[in-house]
């Protein structure tokens, strides 16, 4: 099971990209789990300044837009 | 092009007369709708081809570190290309605070960014012509760099909440970017969809605005109230009114142009303008989580007054 972090203050982009993430992996049958992660903090930890942000894995992929759905399949 | 076909629309088709309120004021909104949509289409798609648009994670890298001079020209300058989202001012605010940089030049890229951006001055150019492009796009600069460097000298520190200064940022190191013609053509697309998603109503408000008023606002009040140097209180009207309004730089492009074609002083509209895309109370309660209230006030307070000077300025001197 893949862990993805959605990084966002809540914002409608990051709501967005957060359920994306969730479409395409059951489309494709992968079991993730996607948390959403609103502290400033947290968030400035990774080193994104540009919400929304994709971290799996532990790892940035993805910084300041909403992705589209095959860069999504990319990262799965 | 974009004149003819409102033309076509609302005077042949709907067979509006060319002389009343409502033909004007259609043919306006029409005529600057498609225009100004078809420019930011074409303009946002190009400087996402070329990668010109910036993201703050790259801003913060190239003025950290910098003497006080440089890291303000820069702030400014990038700040000018950086395309702004409010909802990004607070993580933006606290990169740059953990990064070391001056809260001056801090403050001098949140006065930069809102106001000026490269979309905003190719629409410009084409609405309004190079003078007053150049006249904007420079009287924005110069104010960003004073009221940065005024509000320095109030030693803003003590006003910024203390969690901020406990912040440490990871030093993770952001995707590669795709390079291929096909991953710059997908960026461009998704900065089109993206900015566009964003200020569209912005801009269908500024166009619906302008054409209001250049249709129905009478040209001989115009010029007797707001086109002459004599009305002083035009220009801090001006200002005052544009902070509970708020528009992107874009946005206020159409009511800028509707403004000056009845007779408005340029210096009256271009205040009016900065006020609009700078001053804002959305942002300032955005701005809130990071600052105390006096030094809102101080930074709301430097603006107003920044604008004042430059819009009695362009109506003394023009």
């Amino acid at each position: 099971m893949k862990v993805i972090k959605v990084l966002g203050s809540g914002c409608t982009n990051c709501q967005t990209t957060a359920r994306l993430i969730e479409e395409v992996a059951a489309e494709q049958g992968i079991d993730v789990r996607v948390e959403k992660v609103e502290d400033i903090a947290q968030i400035m930890g990774y080193g994104v300044m540009s919400t929304p942000g994709v971290v799996i894995d532990e790892k940035v992929v993805h910084a300041g837009s909403v992705p589209d759905r095959k860069q999504i399949a990319g990262w799965l | 092009m974009f004149d003819a076909f409102a033309t076509l629309l609302v005077y042949r088709l709907l067979a509006l007369d060319p002389a009343s309120h409502l033909g004007q004021a259609l043919h306006f909104f029409v005529m600057d709708t498609t225009k100004i949509f078809f420019l930011l289409l074409l303009v946002i798609y190009v400087m996402g081809l070329l990668r010109a648009l910036l993201s703050p994670e790259r801003v913060r890298e190239y003025v950290r570190g910098k003497p006080a001079w440089l890291a303000r020209t820069l702030a400014i300058l990038l700040g000018a290309v950086t395309p702004f989202c409010s909802c990004s001012s607070v993580p933006l605010f606290i990169g740059f605070v953990e990064a070391g940089i001056p809260l001056g030049v801090t403050f001098s890229f949140l006065i930069a960014s809102p106001m000026i951006n490269e979309v905003a001055a190719v629409i410009l150019v084409g609405i309004l012509g190079w003078k007053l492009a150049t006249l904007y796009v420079g009287s924005g600069l110069l104010v960003a760099w004073v009221g940065g460097v005024v509000m320095e000298r109030f030693r803003p520190e003590r006003w910024v909440e203390d969690y901020v200064w406990k912040i440490h940022m990871g030093e993770t190191q952001l995707p590669e970017q795709d390079h291929s013609l096909a991953g710059r053509h997908r960026y461009a697309i998704t900065e089109v969809k993206v900015i566009v998603g964003r200020i569209w109503k912005w801009v269908l408000a500024g166009v619906a605005l302008g054409a209001l008023f250049h249709g129905y606002v009478p040209e001989n009040w115009v010029v007797e109230h707001l086109g002459g140097q004599d009305n002083w209180l035009a220009v801090p009207g001006a200002v005052l009114l544009g902070i509970p309004l708020y528009s992107n730089a874009t946005g206020v492009i159409p009511l800028a142009e509707a403004m000056l074609g009845k007779g408005v002083a340029i210096g009256t509209t271009l205040a009016l303008m900065m006020s609009i895309a700078a001053l804002s109370l959305p942002e300032m309660l955005i701005l809130r989580k990071v600052i105390r209230w006096p030094a809102l006030a101080l930074y709301a307070g430097v603006l107003a007054v920044s604008f004042t000077l430059v819009g009695w300025g362009f109506n003394w001197i023009v």
